[in-house]
């Protein structure tokens, strides 16, 4: 029996199509995906991202606590930042990518992948002393309103001063009377917030914001259009991009790991890879013959196999069939050609700079 | 648009026929690339190419997921639609038109006639539904 949001019965109002992701019965798409995604980079778009799932460390020594667990550094950001990290696993591979809101250096709250939602509790429970973990997921919904004119809609909705809300920082207000964390930051490469609410308040905040925004092209939008959006931006998807196997420095998210902050869970081991080289690297490719690369096909190099794709799709703003995958380091510099294998027909790509999408 | 074309016959697997003269024109139908949503590729055989009833003769992809197109009938593909690779989404816009796929030269011409008909079709998608 799949899992529902709070938002389930205003999805199907919407006609949305539902799909199972990671146990969740969620809306993949509502008119079409295609369409979806352009309202996100042209007006703005409405997602149901309630299947994330929140875990919170409280107390004396949260941060010290948190900052153990990730891979990124917490004391070096500010009260109301949100950061980017990595949950590492002591080969320096992916329990979880995250983004931990520091309240304050005693509440630190953790957004995890959906289909993470268990296993990073546990992880976190068995690996941290002193401080006790709290799974707060079944706490939050969680909305995510995004385009150029997610601020506009959202600030006839709330008090809060938006325009001194920078990327990547957090407050807390009432939207449309629903108190909130309002946060901004997305995975669609556009401007856009992510408001986390009781459940029970979920379905109102929805329709509020939809109706605010509706005649400057606010509309609800599926996990189709999110995929497609951020695949364009080369945001990695947990389980497609990342895993337990590959660590950050091979997924070219080095930015998140900070080697000189003090120890963390998997921190010998990237140091170890630092020092020997990485030898495959997540790229952008694009393919230059039609077709469309899809996770799971072979990367091949001159007849040999010499990677995997991790996503794909053909990116509806940037009108071409686009893939991210690893490679050997030595096939991963711009300019770079191969293969990808699609129906047993070898396909030539090359790698390109990303994002795939700059406005 | 009617979803249903009366003058159509129609498979299982979502194809549409309709037969001008001495070929029949395939592609799918409105409850098909409704269900794929925005097709962004399709695959389709070359001219000439033989083409087997009831097996995949090419592939057609949307943003989300790729499917195998089945032969309705068996035969020699006489043409195909090449505005296709430029503008796949004419298959949502107009699946009965513009959106056609191939023109086959049946081996056996009566073979469409054993295909559903219109509401045939409509029922096997209605108790689906």
């Amino acid at each position: 029996m799949p899992r529902r949001t709070p938002l389930y019965d205003a999805h199907r109002r919407l006609g949305a199509r539902m799909v199972d992701f990671a146990g969740w019965e969620m809306p993949v798409q509502y008119k079409s995906v295609v369409s979806e995604h352009e309202a996100v980079r042209s007006a703005a778009g409405l997602f149901d991202v309630s299947h994330m799932g929140e875990v919170e460390l409280t107390g004396p020594g949260a941060l010290e606590a948190a900052n153990r667990l990730l891979s990124n550094d917490l004391a070096r950001s500010a009260d109301g930042q949100a950061v980017y990290s990595g949950l590492l696993n002591e080969r320096g591979g992916f329990v979880d990518d995250v983004v931990a809101y520091r309240f304050s250096p005693e509440r630190i709250l953790m957004c995890v992948n959906a289909s993470n939602r268990e296993k990073d509790f546990r992880w976190m429970t068995e690996r941290t002393s002193g401080v006790k973990p709290i799974n707060r997921s079944d706490d939050y919904a969680q909305l995510a309103l995004q385009g150029p004119k997610a601020a506009a809609i959202l600030q006839r909705k709330t008090a809060a001063a938006l325009s001194s809300l920078r990327s990547y920082r957090f407050t807390e207000a009432d939207v449309a009377g629903v108190p909130c964390i309002l946060s901004r930051t997305g995975y669609t490469g556009e401007d856009g917030f992510e408001l986390y609410c009781a459940p029970g308040k979920a379905e109102a905040l929805w329709f509020a914001l939809l109706d605010e925004g509706r005649e400057e092209g606010l509309v609800p939008a599926g996990l189709g259009a999110r995929d497609s959006l951020r695949t364009e931006m080369k945001f990695a998807l947990y389980g497609n991009d990342i895993d337990e196997e590959h660590t950050p420095l091979e997924a070219g998210l080095g930015w998140i790991v900070k080697l000189d902050k003090g120890d963390f869970i998997g921190r010998a081991a990237l140091e170890r890879q630092k020092a020997e080289g990485v030898r495959r690297k997540l790229v952008g490719f694009e393919l230059l013959e039609s077709g469309v690369p899809r996770h799971g096909y072979s990367i091949v190099k001159d007849g040999t196999a010499a990677g995997v794709v991790t996503s794909g799709t053909f990116g509806p703003s940037v009108k071409k069939p686009i893939g991210i995958g690893y490679v050997p380091s030595e096939l991963a510099s711009e300019g770079s050609t191969f293969a990808v294998e699609i129906r047993g027909r070898p396909v030539a790509a090359k790698v390109v700079k990303t994002p795939f999408w700059k406005r | 648009m009617a979803e249903y074309p009366q003058n159509l016959k129609y498979t299982k697997e979502h194809e549409w026929t309709r037969k001008e003269g001495t070929v029949v024109v395939v592609g799918i139908t409105f409850h098909a690339q409704e269900e794929l949503g925005d097709v962004v590729y399709v695959e389709l055989p070359k001219l000439g190419s033989s083409i087997t009833a009831g097996s995949p003769f090419g592939v057609i992809e949307s943003t989300k997921a790729v499917s195998d197109l089945f032969a309705p009938v068996s035969g020699k593909v006489a043409k195909v639609n090449e505005a296709l690779t430029a503008a796949p989404q004419t298959v949502n816009e107009d699946p009965y038109g513009a959106g056609w796929l191939i023109e086959v030269e049946p081996t056996d011409p009566g073979q469409v006639d054993k295909l559903l008909d219109a509401a045939a079709y409509q029922k096997l998608i209605q108790d689906k539904k």
